[in-house]
């Protein structure tokens, strides 16, 4: 099966529907957004170490506490600057790191304590507020609701989990690659038919199948332009990166934001393993969006991936760590000034600890979202403390972006 | 008004079955409510304290894996986890299946309804592993035995019960002045989530007239309400706030702290008139259209006040109004009752849903829910699933819908039914001219099936 345009209209105009009615008839198009730079906001779920994924191994403390994990440059990790290492399975993004394209950074948190709960803590890292339930949309979707000329096109929200950071009045997008209609010709003209006359449906069926027909163009790319007949047999590409190439599909047009998660990240056992895969799949979704987006879009786009809350700075009995506090963002793109692991680093000493087991946030990780927004979108500071992250402080500007 | 039994199978109850007879008046409808619960008795559903139980069970085996964390009974254990968490998930498809026949079959089908409705209302989930199972026996024995009692027993249940005391973080909450704050320093002290949540979302609604002080007064006489794990519900008079509170200008308590202050305020607040527009706003919306009818509306408010809240007048009054009964179909199906009504249309057999292994109940039944924008049993929030239709059919669900419709019918019944007859026995005189047209122009028969059950005219209500 062939979807195109043509031979979607071309088969409605056999069937005699209203071709006025079509919002396929004339190619939709949608109003640039104010601003052109590219967010994209990946959600961790389950709590990635930053101890292990970004290694102080400078710190005299580090060796002590973990045995087998975060070993540093001696266990294979890749020296950045001296005091940091990273994980070799954030080794394919080192020539991002090389060309100032990629930065960390360490001890950030959500205002979120105590509990350890990633129910809570997704939540609250969606939600952007100080404390539970004190929002019930996200800060991503109260983003847009600040700003002149969204539509729905502006802002896609990608796979099929539920992304509270970017529900709310504001129109979005969600779409998971794959969710595609594979319908025959024949039902596919029959469900047009059907839903013609309910507005609803029938721009819900008409978004859905355009969405389809760039699945299948996006599919032709990936295998290299081969026979469209083929398209719907060739296997699957592994989710992330499909999610990864979609995205970066999306945001090559009018698109302005993307949020997906990865997940993965609860690594109570055998960290070694768990986490190698979590960030192998992390450094191939930076990778698929960069090679995505090419270097003209890249160069104005800022990656952000936060995670619910940090772990233990010691490690179990089973070669993990369990839920803790403090933890790292990691920041790609080309509107980011990289090469650097900013944030204050508050130690690994027994009374720098909180609560004498996490790491201790030095900062509230929506202060960099809010500062990245700032200089991406050109939301305004006060309808970021009051509106967006209500009741949060921005501080001072720590100079994420070029 | 204008009584019609399609219209009232397919608004107010489960949809058309070629099974069942629809209602032939609103008191059939609402006589049925007032008689036995045929369904659950018939599909059973295990019982709070039952699940409960088995939740513990999970507990134990969980920690007794931790406790054996790099030694050498580890395996064992891990073993012994993950056995029981296979039944846990069983159990709970199992429920899936029972709830889905209870429409397939189901005469009574307003009861599964308002099943749903109140369930949401008083939406309660489990937030970790353990007690994720505990939604559908809590809807069993929370919501079910009180849908055709008095509003203020079923929000009694709802907010004594251990899950939604769970959920709404109701147990971890001690007042400042507590003997149990002042013996323990780790008890941080107040929660004012389940008062919030009882103010806005089950009783007084979003805009009703109360301020963030009557939050903080009941949070604070709610102190005390908490579960065991042994004995459920129990009220810890050392947890809670000494003195008397004060919500909306009313005063509770003042004594010795005890539950019968905490019920008191409870019945105040279900008897308040904000609650009555509260609860007939959401039922207007929820049986007719997302934007109800104003006549409706207070319809439904007055009879709620005038009867204290007893929701079998209250229904009365919803099926005896005009605008209940506007001849177009109106709110969309939910995922839930979509895929319901679609086995009920397709007189899915018993038999069918017992020869299904849990796995596949879950890949034919539960699953398909989530791309359809509702993961059950994890709705967002406190605030439930949404009323809105736009909120339903985005492309990504109503692809998913239009997949689900084509590629499970074949599995569930078998032979399909011949489309042109389906056609009249899922949408009765609903079956438009384009719905029979589709049926007929189909390729195959399980394209024709899948395409009826897509039509508008099927999905809407």
């Amino acid at each position: 099966m062939h979807l195109t345009r043509r031979s979607l209209l071309t088969r409605s105009a056999l069937l005699g529907c209203s071709l006025a009615a079509s919002p396929l008839v004339t190619p939709v198009s949608f109003a640039a957004a104010p601003w052109d730079t590219r967010l994209v906001v990946i959600i961790l779920r389950g709590g990635m170490d930053a101890l292990d994924a970004v290694q102080p191994y400078g710190d005299p403390s580090l060796a002590g506490l973990r045995q087998t994990l975060s070993g540093g440059p001696q266990a294979g990790a890749a020296d950045l600057d001296g005091f940091y290492a990273l994980h070799p399975g954030l080794a394919p993004l080192l020539p991002l790191w090389r060309a100032g394209e990629l930065g960390f950074v360490q001890a950030v948190s959500t205002p979120y304590r105590d509990r350890r709960s990633h129910f809570d803590g997704q939540d609250i890292l969606e939600a952007g507020t100080a404390a539970l339930g004190g929002a019930r949309d996200g800060w991503l979707n109260r983003l847009l609701q600040q700003m002149p000329g969204v539509e729905a096109r502006t802002a896609f929200a990608i796979g099929q989990e539920r992304m509270l950071l970017l529900d709310g009045a504001a129109p979005v997008s969600h779409w998971a690659p794959g969710a595609g209609l594979a319908m025959s010709p024949q039902a596919e003209r029959l469900a047009g038919l059907l839903m013609e006359e309910d507005p609803l449906f029938h721009n819900a069926l008409n978004e859905a199948l355009e969405l389809t027909r760039q699945d299948l163009t996006l599919g032709s790319e990936e295998d290299g332009g081969g026979d469209s007949g083929m398209m719907q047999a060739a296997p699957r590409a592994r989710a992330h990166t499909e999610i990864a190439a979609y995205a970066a599909e999306q945001l090559r047009g009018d698109t302005r934001i993307a949020a997906f998660s990865i997940n993965g990240w609860d690594t109570h056992y055998r960290q070694a393993n768990g986490l190698k895969s979590a960030l192998g799949r992390l450094s191939e979704t930076v990778l698929k969006l960069r090679s995505g987006l090419g270097d003209g879009i890249w160069g104005k786009t800022a990656v952000a991936a936060v995670t619910e809350f940090g772990r233990t700075v010691r490690e179990n009995g089973t070669g993990g760590t369990d839920h803790g506090t403090g933890g790292a963002m990691l920041l790609a793109g080309g509107a980011i000034r990289g090469g650097r692991v900013l944030g204050r680093w508050p130690g690994l000493a027994e009374a720098d600890l909180y609560e004498r087991r996490d790491l201790m946030p030095t900062a509230d990780v929506r202060q960099h979202l809010a500062w990245l927004m700032h200089g991406l979108a050109g939301a305004r500071k006060t309808d970021l403390e009051t509106t967006v992250f209500p009741g949060l402080a921005m501080a001072e500007d720590p100079g994420l972006l070029l | 008004m204008q009584f019609d039994g399609d219209l009232a199978e397919i608004r107010f109850g489960a949809g058309l079955s070629p099974l069942v007879r629809p209602p032939v008046s609103a008191e059939a409808m609402l006589g049925r409510l007032q008689g036995a619960d045929e369904m659950a008795r018939r599909f059973p559903v295990s019982g709070f304290d039952e699940a409960f139980a088995r939740a513990k069970e999970f507990q134990r085996l969980r920690r007794n894996r931790k406790r054996q964390e790099g030694q050498h009974g580890y395996e064992a254990a891990d073993k012994a986890f993950k056995a029981y968490r296979r039944t846990h998930n069983a159990a709970r498809f199992k429920w899936h299946g029972q709830r889905l026949l209870r429409h397939v079959f189901t005469r009574d089908a307003f009861r599964e309804r308002l099943v749903l409705f109140w369930a949401d209302h008083f939406t309660a989930q489990g937030k970790n592993g353990a007690l994720r199972i505990l939604a559908a026996p809590y809807a069993e024995t929370v919501i079910r035995p009180h849908v055709g009692g008095r509003f203020e027993d079923m929000l009694i249940a709802a907010a004594t019960s251990p899950l939604m005391l769970h959920y709404l973080d109701q147990n971890r909450s001690a007042g400042p002045g507590s003997r149990a704050a002042k013996r323990r320093k780790r008890l941080s002290g107040l929660n004012e989530n389940l008062a919030r949540e009882v103010l806005e979302l089950h009783t007084l609604g979003v805009d009703g007239p109360y301020g963030q002080a009557d939050v903080r007064q009941l949070a604070e006489l709610f102190t005390g309400l908490s579960a065991s794990q042994d004995k459920g519900f129990v009220f810890r008079p050392g947890m809670a706030e000494p003195g008397a509170e004060t919500v909306l200008g009313q005063t509770y308590g003042g004594g010795k702290p005890e539950l019968g202050q905490v019920l008191a305020a409870l019945r105040d607040l279900a008897r308040h008139p904000a609650t009555a527009q509260h609860i007939a706003w959401k039922l207007a919306v929820h049986f007719t259209s997302d934007q109800p009818d104003p006549g409706l509306v207070t319809h439904l408010a007055a009879r709620y006040q005038d009867s204290g809240g007893d929701l079998m007048q209250v229904y009365a009054a919803l099926l005896e109004h005009s605008a209940a009964w506007q001849p177009v179909l109106g709110n969309v199906k939910p995922p839930f009752d979509y895929v319901a009504s679609a086995c009920r249309a397709l007189a899915v057999p018993e038999s069918r849903f017992s020869a299904l292994k849990p796995g596949q109940l879950n890949r034919l039944l539960l699953a398909p829910l989530t791309p359809m924008g509702q993961r059950w049993e994890f709705s967002g929030g406190p605030d439930g699933w949404p009323e809105e239709d736009l909120s339903w059919i985005t492309p990504q669900a109503l692809a998913a819908r239009l997949r689900w419709a084509l590629a499970a019918p074949r599995r569930l019944a078998q032979p399909l039914p011949d489309p042109r007859v389906f056609a009249t026995a899922a949408l009765g005189r609903f079956a438009n001219e384009r719905v029979r047209f589709a049926a007929r122009a189909a390729e195959t028969q399980s394209e024709a099936v899948g395409l009826i059950l897509t039509s508008p005219a099927f999905q809407r209500r």
